[in-house]
C-alpha cells in the first residue's frame, strides 16, 4: 500500500524518474544559491532575476519555437545582462543594488513584452510561465544537470570569497581585488539556476526551489555548512514528496513541489531549534554559565 | 631606510569637498604613530586613502613598494553583518588570507595560529561561538586576533579603543606595543590624549588641515589643541576652487 503510493509510480513510469533525477539536480544546484541570496539578503533579488529571464526565454520561444537552447539562451542572455549592468552600477554608483536591480528588471520586462506585441502573435507561454516537470525530455534534464554541476563547481571556487564579502566586505576589499568579481560570479549562478529551474518549474516558481529550503535551513543550523546541507536536503524532500502529491492527486507538480515546501516551512518556523517559536515560548530553564 | 608612507600633499574628500587639506609628510618603517584631531577632522578619510578605498582629489600617498595585502586596516565603524553564521574561529581565520588565499587548506599549523591569535587577544574557548553571540569589547578582540594573523608590515586603526572598557583597551594596547616592538608600522586615530602621551611618540594632530606633526609632547600642546578645535566641519556648497599652488600646510 505504501508502495504504492511511494515508490511505484517512479518504478513505473519513466517520466517520474527523470522528473525526480531533474528535481534532485535542481536541488543540488539552486538550494545553495538559495542559502547565500537569504544571507545577504537578496532573497527578493532572486525573484526579480526570475522576472528578469522571462521576455529572454520568451524572445527566444518567439525566434524558434519551444526550442529548448534558444529559449535556455534568451533567458541566460536577458539575466546576465540585467545581473551584471545592475551590479556594475551598485559597485560603481550611490544606488544600492535592489534599486539598480529593480530598474534593469523592470526595463527587461519592458522591452521583452514590447518585442512580443511587434510580432503580435499569441503565443502560449505557459511552458515558460509555469513549466512542466513531468515533460522533461533527455536533452533537457542533461541541460538540467549540466547546470547544476557547474555550479557547484564555480562554488566550490568562490566560496571562501564569497562567505568574506558576506561576513565583512571591506576587509574583502582589503586583502584582495576578488570581491567584485565574486559578486558577479555569483549573480550569474542566480541566473544559471533560475533558467535551470525555469524548463522544470517555470519562471515564476523556480526561485521556490532556491528561497524556501534556504529559509527552512536557517530554523535548524547555526552554521553555514549545515545550513546548506540542510536546504539541499529539504529541496529534495520537497520535490520527491511534491511529485508524490502531484501523481496522486493532480495537483499541477510545480506548485505541489512549492506548496510541501512550504509545509516544511512553517514547520521550521513553528519547531525549528534555531530561534523556532515553540521554542522561544519554551526555552527551558537557563543555565549556570 | 627609506619611508613606508609618504604623503605629497594629499587632499582627500568627497564630492571635491576637501575631508584632508593639503597633508604632506613621512612616516617611517616601525613608527609608532597617534593621528588625534576632532570628529569630522579627516582622521577615517586619510586612512582610507592609506589602504586605496578612496582616491586622493590631488596629491599623492607612495606605500614605499608595500602591497595592498601588506596593509591590515582596522576601520571604525566596521561593516559586518554579525548575523552571519559563522564561528569566531573561521572568522579569524580569514586573516590568513594572504598565505592561504582562495583555496589554501586550513591545516594544523594554521589552525594551531589562529588559536593562538585568539589566546593572544584572551578569546580562549571562543573557537566555535558564532561571530553573533560577541560583546562589543569581545567583538574588538576578534578583531585584533584577525589582524595579528594578517602579519602586515603596516597595520592602520581607526579608533580601537571607543566604547570599550580599560581592560580591554589595555590589554590591546599591549598588543600594539607588540607589534611596535617586532618593527611593524602601526597608525591609529585616538581621542584619549593621555593614552597616546603615554604610549604613542609620534603624533599628528589634524583638523582637516594638518595642524601638527611630530613628536607627541611637541605635538599635542594646549595651544595645538586650540586650533584643532577650531576647525569648521561644515562643508561649504559654495566654496570657491582651492588655489592649486597653495603652499602645503604643513606645520611643524
Amino acid at each position: 500500500m505504501l508502495y504504492d503510493v511511494l515508490i511505484s509510480p517512479f518504478t513505473e513510469f519513466e517520466f517520474m524518474r527523470r522528473a525526480l533525477a531533474g528535481i534532485i539536480a535542481l536541488a543540488l544546484g539552486g538550494a545553495p544559491i538559495g542559502v547565500f541570496l537569504m544571507l545577504r539578503r537578496m532573497s527578493l533579488v532572486g525573484d526579480a532575476m526570475a522576472h528578469a529571464i522571462l521576455p529572454g526565454a520568451a524572445i527566444g520561444f518567439l525566434i524558434s519555437g519551444l526550442n529548448l537552447f534558444a529559449m535556455t539562451f534568451g533567458g541566460l542572455i536577458a539575466g546576465f545582462a540585467v545581473a551584471i549592468l545592475s551590479g556594475i552600477v551598485a559597485r560603481t554608483t550611490e544606488l544600492k543594488e535592489d534599486a539598480s536591480l529593480a530598474t534593469f528588471y523592470l526595463v527587461s520586462l519592458a522591452l521583452g513584452v514590447t518585442i512580443v506585441s511587434m510580432r503580435g502573435t499569441n503565443i502560449d507561454l505557459l511552458h515558460v510561465l509555469f513549466g512542466n516537470i513531468l515533460a522533461l525530455d533527455d536533452q533537457t534534464l542533461l541541460v538540467i544537470a549540466f547546470n547544476a554541476t557547474i555550479t557547484l563547481l564555480v562554488m566550490a571556487v568562490i566560496y571562501r570569497p564569497l562567505v568574506i564579502e558576506c561576513v565583512d566586505p571591506v576587509f574583502l576589499r582589503t586583502v584582495s581585488r576578488s570581491g567584485a568579481p565574486t559578486h558577479l560570479v555569483f549573480l550569474a549562478l542566480v541566473v544559471v539556476n533560475l533558467v535551470n529551474g525555469f524548463h522544470a518549474l517555470g519562471t515564476l516558481l523556480a526561485v521556490g526551489l532556491m528561497i524556501l529550503p534556504a529559509g527552512i535551513a536557517r530554523f535548524w543550523s547555526r552554521d553555514i555548512s549545515g545550513m546548506i546541507a540542510i536546504a539541499v536536503a529539504s529541496a529534495m524532500v520537497s520535490g520527491y514528496a511534491g511529485l508524490v502529491l502531484s501523481f496522486q492527486t493532480k495537483v499541477p507538480s510545480g506548485p505541489a513541489i512549492i506548496l510541501v515546501a512550504a509545509l516544511l516551512y512553517v514547520f521550521s518556523v513553528l519547531f525549528g531549534n534555531v530561534s523556532g517559536l515553540v521554542r522561544q515560548l519554551f526555552p527551558g530553564r537557563h543555565l549556570e554559565a | 631606510m627609506s619611508a613606508h608612507l609618504t604623503f605629497r600633499d594629499v587632499t582627500l574628500g568627497y564630492d571635491r569637498h576637501p575631508a584632508v587639506h593639503h597633508l604632506s609628510g613621512e612616516v617611517a618603517p616601525g613608527a609608532l604613530v597617534a593621528l588625534v584631531g576632532p570628529n569630522g577632522a579627516g582622521k577615517s578619510t586619510l586612512f582610507r586613502g592609506i589602504v586605496g578605498m578612496l582616491k586622493p582629489l590631488a596629491g599623492s600617498i607612495s606605500l614605499g613598494g608595500l602591497d595592498a595585502r601588506d596593509i591590515a586596516y582596522l576601520p571604525q565603524s566596521v561593516d559586518i553583518d554579525r548575523s552571519f553564521p559563522i564561528s569566531v574561529f573561521d572568522f579569524v581565520a580569514t586573516g590568513l588570507w594572504r598565505s592561504s588565499g582562495l583555496f589554501g587548506g586550513i591545516g594544523k599549523q594554521r589552525q594551531a595560529k589562529v588559536l593562538a591569535a585568539l589566546a593572544a587577544v584572551g578569546l580562549n574557548g571562543f573557537e566555535r561561538r558564532t561571530i553573533g553571540t560577541l560583546s562589543g569589547g569581545q567583538m574588538q578582540r576578534m578583531l585584533f586576533a584577525r589582524v595579528l594573523l594578517q602579519d602586515a608590515r603596516l597595520i592602520v586603526l581607526d579608533e580601537p579603543f571607543n566604547a570599550i572598557d580599560a581592560k580591554t583597551s589595555a590589554d590591546l594596547l599591549k598588543l600594539v606595543k607588540h607589534w611596535h616592538a617586532e618593527q611593524r608600522t602601526v597608525l591609529a586615530a585616538l581621542h584619549d590624549m593621555d593614552l597616546v602621551r603615554a604610549n604613542f611618540p609620534e603624533t599628528v594632530l589634524l583638523a582637516r588641515e594638518p595642524v601638527a606633526w611630530g613628536a607627541t609632547a611637541q605635538v599635542l600642546t594646549s595651544d595645538n589643541l586650540l586650533v584643532a578645535r577650531r576647525m569648521c566641519e561644515a562643508f561649504d556648497d559654495s566654496a570657491a576652487l582651492c588655489a592649486a599652488d597653495h603652499a602645503p600646510a604643513r606645520a611643524a
